[in-house]
């Protein structure tokens, strides 16, 4: 690591007037960012941890004009996103935080922290965009179609924090994750949401471009919700990742095998 | 020494591993938990390039930094000898190989990712990495030799411009049976081909490589402290080869050591660097390797690239083999890295079967890649992979049986002279391929299979037998192989006056349990509890010099030295209770802890006897010397050959191609057991990294000669969940004839034997789906390799 400062703040407020400068980091769970100053790739004049910030640890329902929605504080571990949401309420996300890394991993990352990062092989981004939530800044709310934009690529600005996460609640979900066998991150994960108004699925790991939204599955299963509306569509592999642990085709085969077993388990 | 000071059992018995408590409280000392007065850290920097010329190295800048107490470059060890290789192989025209040079640091050009270019020395660690990005390196890039055949087809681009190509060595053997089999094969009435890879792996031991080099400006003394396996091995290299320091000036000590499957055996750069430079800088000079850089400084395994051919006759017996091998040899020749292929690869290619014909050419080739030497097995697992993957897809082809194929072929009488050099002395296939069929319940597959696929999923069931030369190694055969070592063992046995006993032992133990192991044999030799014996082992200054562990021959090896040992202190103890008893030396008899005088009831306790030794009032001082305490060298007159038969149940998910195992068993042969708990671990470790080289582990490398699996992101190691609860069995036993405790060795099985059960139980899984066509996949059959053999 190169030499750097740090600060705690307590207060949303504190920790973006530290964040001004824009040689500052913030440091959340550390789960990335320390591996990354480890390894010299980054140097920040001063990390601003966020996990002083009460403010940012909570987790519960809520509702709105569009209906009700998970409401979760950006620094909420991915163990008390898992532990909070077990008992029959959300059981979907509660399985999907339950089986990011390890236990270490899961006792320090933070939903915020995952969602700042938006690393494409990420669980949390299919989360967010499978269920069209919205993330919360200290400036703004990001609505997740617009939040993620590619490879490590977000909405955020400079010295933007995010605070809050919110999840519309859907009638049925399921989130399949195929592991890469060696970082046991999503190879390919899929998200399927079924709301009132329709389907939503969102795939992570598989390309390039981050994670994004299958639009034709999408469609088919908002008229016929089962594994058999996506058995005859063809996902284009142009765009998938093509690495030691997959070919393009295999990632893209494995969208739709990942979709399928996704709607029967939500059934 | 038990903490609950428990009586624990000799010979046979499960004692619980003594030293696990210390490991698993965290009261271990491991060489990075060693920190001298005043020591200094030293930053390696590597190249980040696979080739390349090193114009020039300016350390200007660097120098003046905070901290830094001066910086290395390869000009400063110009003068120096290089790191030495132990073994030279002569090849098929009766040439030597090819041996090119391995500076300590590089000079000239740099020849893999990691290979150290400077070294940074400096009161910390931050502060000596601080400085190495202050180094300005001028590399002109070369292209990268990576390729094998490639390195071979064109000798435009060498790895060693002082060479004449990229090829180390052509080795044939038995080179005299080479037109004999060519004429077999060519007659014969079928011939099975194969061609695969056996994977390049890395062998991750959980404790990184540390070295900490000590200079007594007073006494003129070095002390080493490091991660090896084999002290006396580091100590003769590098100071006889590299550093030209005599060994009564140099100490080498290597603590507890966290595992090391080879990668430690080995002399590294590192050390020595160390070594030298707590001299020029008159500080202790310390380095912990990263994760990152033991990817790119360790010794990487196996990586060949074999064609092999098997030639029946129309019942199906086995005529004549033959096989055609290129080794990875990387950039420089490690320790050992010239017999891996060879005459640990060569001699193991009868398996256990009597094929009578066998060549075996083996081309061993630089690249630009980091150096492959041993890794648990060396050797045997590439030979055994092959064999009993061209058997399995022999049976297949001739639609026989793959048990009963290799049952048909299976040497029956022993001693049996191969026709690769090697006499197994003992062996009983059929017995270990009969518990086999028994603990692995071969004969309800079909009803697991079925409920597979109600599950939806395809169910495979893969047999393989192995062999292995361990208890490595007769020191006259290996010296006249290419060995530039003896390969005996030693130790002291020191009894102290009040009973207790101290073995001195030229074994090293880095997970094996020796401490718990040992003494079991010497209770069991003195009938007294084994908490009366402590093992003292890696430090060349404690301990007589010996060879180390490696090639499962620490208790066939070096258990047979401490024996040795062992039995002169109890012929002396016996004279000293003889003049004690007042009675006949030959009269004596030891049992229980007790001497006693044959056919009367006179007795003396070992306690009195080993006292009267030191206490020497009562005492034949004219016949005898006082004390008791002994030492022996044990040269083995053999290799020994465990045996065994493994079976290999798999789950392939035909939507995915991810490959399960749902169960495996081990039916192994190794003779003598001393503590089986113990056997059961080195089994079950054994078979944990064999199915991780099966499904999961890949050194890869891109054309560039970046190792594209670099960090554990991309290379995948086994977890507790890749693995199944193994059945493991090693109730045959057919003893060893030439150690005296008719032992084999266990250490490698595992990984030997278990990779080809995986690949053959994937292969019968997808055939028996219809998919005919698949008659092989390359390790690691990840899940993206087994989904698009079953998609193309
Ligand atoms: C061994 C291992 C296994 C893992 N496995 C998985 C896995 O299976 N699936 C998965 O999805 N992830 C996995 N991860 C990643 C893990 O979930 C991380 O915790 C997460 O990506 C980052 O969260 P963090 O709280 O640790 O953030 P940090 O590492 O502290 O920060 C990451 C980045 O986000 C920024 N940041 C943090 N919080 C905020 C905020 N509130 N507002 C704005 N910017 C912020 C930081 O400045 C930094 O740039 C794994 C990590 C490890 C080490």
């Amino acid at each position: 690591m190169y030499e750097f400062d740090i600060e705690k703040p307590s207060t949303v407020e504190a920790a973006v007037a530290a964040l001004a400068d824009g040689d500052n980091m913030a440091l959340a769970g550390g789960q990335t960012l320390i591996p990354t100053l480890k390894q010299r790739l980054a140097a920040p004049e001063k990390l601003v941890s966020l996990s002083g910030i009460d403010s940012l640890k909570h987790i519960g329902m809520d509702s709105g004009p569009d209906g009700d929605f998970w409401r979760i504080g950006a620094g909420m571990t991915h163990a008390h996103v898992a532990l909070e949401t077990e008992d029959g309420n959300f059981t979907t996300l509660s399985r999907v935080a339950g089986n990011i890394g390890d236990p270490a991993v899961r006792n320090r990352g933070t939903i915020g922290g995952s969602l700042a990062n938006n690393d494409p092989s990420a669980d949390y981004p299919a989360v967010v965009l499978g269920l069209g939530g919205t993330v919360v800044t200290n400036r703004r709310e990001i609505q997740s179609g617009d939040y993620f934009q590619g490879l490590f690529e977000t909405a955020l600005e400079e010295g933007e924090i995010i605070t809050e996460v919110h999840l519309p609640v859907p009638e049925i979900s399921n989130y399949q994750k195929f592991v890469q066998p060696a970082s046991r991150f999503a190879l390919v994960g899929v998200f399927v949401a079924k709301f009132a108004d329709g389907v939503r699925v969102a795939v992570t790991g598989a390309s390039e471009d981050g994670v994004f939204r299958w639009s034709e599955a999408e469609t088919a299963l908002s008229g016929d919700f089962s594994a058999s509306a996506v058995e005859d569509l063809q996902m284009e592999d142009g765009h998938m990742i093509e690495d030691l642990h997959g070919t393009r085709a295999y990632r893209a085969h494995l969208v739709k095998v990942m979709t399928r077993r996704a709607i029967q388990a939500a059934v | 020494m038990p903490a609950d000071g428990a009586i624990e059992g000799g010979l046979g018995a499960s004692n619980k591993r003594r030293e696990d408590v210390r490991f698993l409280k965290g009261t271990g000392n491991y060489t990075d938990d060693i920190n001298m007065r005043g020591q200094a850290y030293v930053y390696f920097l590597r190249s980040e390039v696979a080739h390349g010329r090193l114009k020039s190295v300016d350390t200007t800048e660097a120098s003046a930094m905070d901290g830094v107490v001066r910086i290395f470059t390869g000009a400063d060890f110009e003068g120096v000898g290089g790191i030495p290789c132990g073994w030279q192989i002569t090849d098929r025209f009766g040439e030597v190989m090819q041996e090119p040079a391995h500076p300590v640091l590089a000079q000239g050009k740099v020849r893999h990712v990691g290979d150290p270019i400077a070294a940074v020395v400096a009161d910390t660690l931050e502060q000596a990495r601080d400085a190495a990005e202050a180094i300005e390196v001028d590399i002109e890039e070369l292209p990268a030799v990576i390729n094998m055949k490639d390195a071979l087809a064109d000798s435009s681009n060498k790895v060693h411009d002082d060479l004449t190509s990229n090829l180390c060595y052509d080795w044939g053997f038995v080179e005299e049976n080479r037109d004999a089999v060519d004429a077999a094969i060519k007659g014969a009435h079928h011939v099975t081909t194969l061609e695969l890879v056996n994977n390049r792996l890395i062998a991750n031991p959980m404790e990184p490589r540390v070295a900490v080099g000590d200079f007594n400006s007073g006494t003129g003394d070095h002390t080493l402290y490091t991660t090896s396996q084999n002290p006396h091995v580091i100590r003769l290299l590098m100071g006889a080869f590299v550093l030209g320091i005599p060994e009564h000036k140099l100490r080498v000590v290597s603590p507890d050591v966290g595992g090391g499957f080879g990668t430690k055996i080995f002399h590294y750069a590192e050390e020595a660097f160390c070594t030298f430079a707590a001299k020029a800088c008159d500080r202790p000079v310390k380095w912990t390797s990263t994760r990152s850089e033991a990817f790119v400084s360790d010794a990487h395994g196996r990586d060949h690239v074999t064609k092999i051919e098997l030639a029946l006759d129309k019942d199906g017996n086995f005529l004549a083999l033959r096989t055609d091998t290129h080794a990875n040899m990387g950039a420089y020749l490690s320790t050992f890295a010239p017999s891996v292929p060879t005459w640990l690869h060569g001699t193991l290619m009868a398996g256990n079967y009597k094929t009578p014909l066998i060549y075996v050419n083996v081309k061993a080739v630089f690249t630009n890649t980091v150096p492959v030497d041993a890794y648990r097995g060396a050797g045997r697992p590439e030979a055994t992979f092959q064999l009993e993957r061209v058997v399995d897809k022999a049976a297949r082809e001739m639609g026989m049986d793959p048990i009963a194929l290799r049952r048909q072929n299976f040497i029956t009488e022993f001693p049996y002279a191969t026709p690769v050099a090697v006499e197994y002395d003992t062996g009983d296939y059929e017995a270990t391929m009969a518990k086999l069929e028994d603990i692995a319940d071969l004969a309800g597959f079909e009803a697991r299979r079925e409920d597979s696929a109600n599950r939806g999923m395809l169910r495979g069931l893969g047999v393989n037998c192995y062999i292995e030369a361990c208890g490595i190694a007769p020191s006259n055969l290996v010296g006249q192989l290419g060995a530039r070592a003896g390969l005996y063992e030693s130790a002291t046995v020191r009894v102290n006056a009040t009973g207790g006993l101290v073995v001195m032992t030229g074994s090293h133990s880095h997970g094996q349990g020796h401490e718990t192991a040992f003494p079991q044999v010497i209770a069991d030799m003195i009938g007294i509890n084994p908490n009366m014996v402590e093992i003292v082992h890696g430090d060349t200054a404690k301990v007589p010099m010996g060879m180390g562990t490696y090639g499962s021959r620490s208790l066939a090896v070096g258990g047979s030295a401490m024996v040795k040992a062992t039995e002169k202190i109890i012929s002396k103890a016996k004279k000293i209770a003889a003049h004690l008893m007042e009675a006949s030396d030959a009269d004596i008899e030891l049992a229980n802890g007790e001497f006693s005088v044959a056919g009367t009831d006179k007795k003396v306790a070992w306690g009195d006897v080993t006292l009267a030794a030191y206490v020497p009032h009562n005492y034949p001082l004219e016949d005898i010397e006082p004390g008791l305490e002994e030492t022996a060298f044990y040269d083995p007159a053999n290799f020994t050959y465990p045996s065994g038969a493994y079976a290999c149940e798999v789950e392939v998910d035909p939507d995915t191609g991810k490959v399960t195992i749902a169960a495996f068993a081990a039916a192994d042969d190794f003779g003598n057991i001393v503590n089986p708990m113990i056997v059961d671990g080195q089994v079950h470790g054994g078979i944990g990294q064999g199915i991780g080289q099966a499904l999961l582990e890949q050194a890869s490398y891109n054309s560039d000669g970046q190792l594209v699996s670099g960090s554990y992101m991309d290379y995948a190691m086994p977890r507790a969940d890749d693995v199944p609860f193994y059945t493991v069995d090693h109730s045959c036993q057919t003893p060893c004839t030439h150690n005296p405790l008719g032992v084999k060795g266990c250490g490698e099985a595992g990984a030997i034997g278990s990779p080809p059960a995986v690949v053959n139980a994937v292969v019968d899984a997808l055939q028996r789906a219809g998919h005919d066509s698949i008659t092989h996949i390359d390790m690691p059959l990840s899940p993206s390799r087994v989904w698009s053999a079953m998609n193309s």
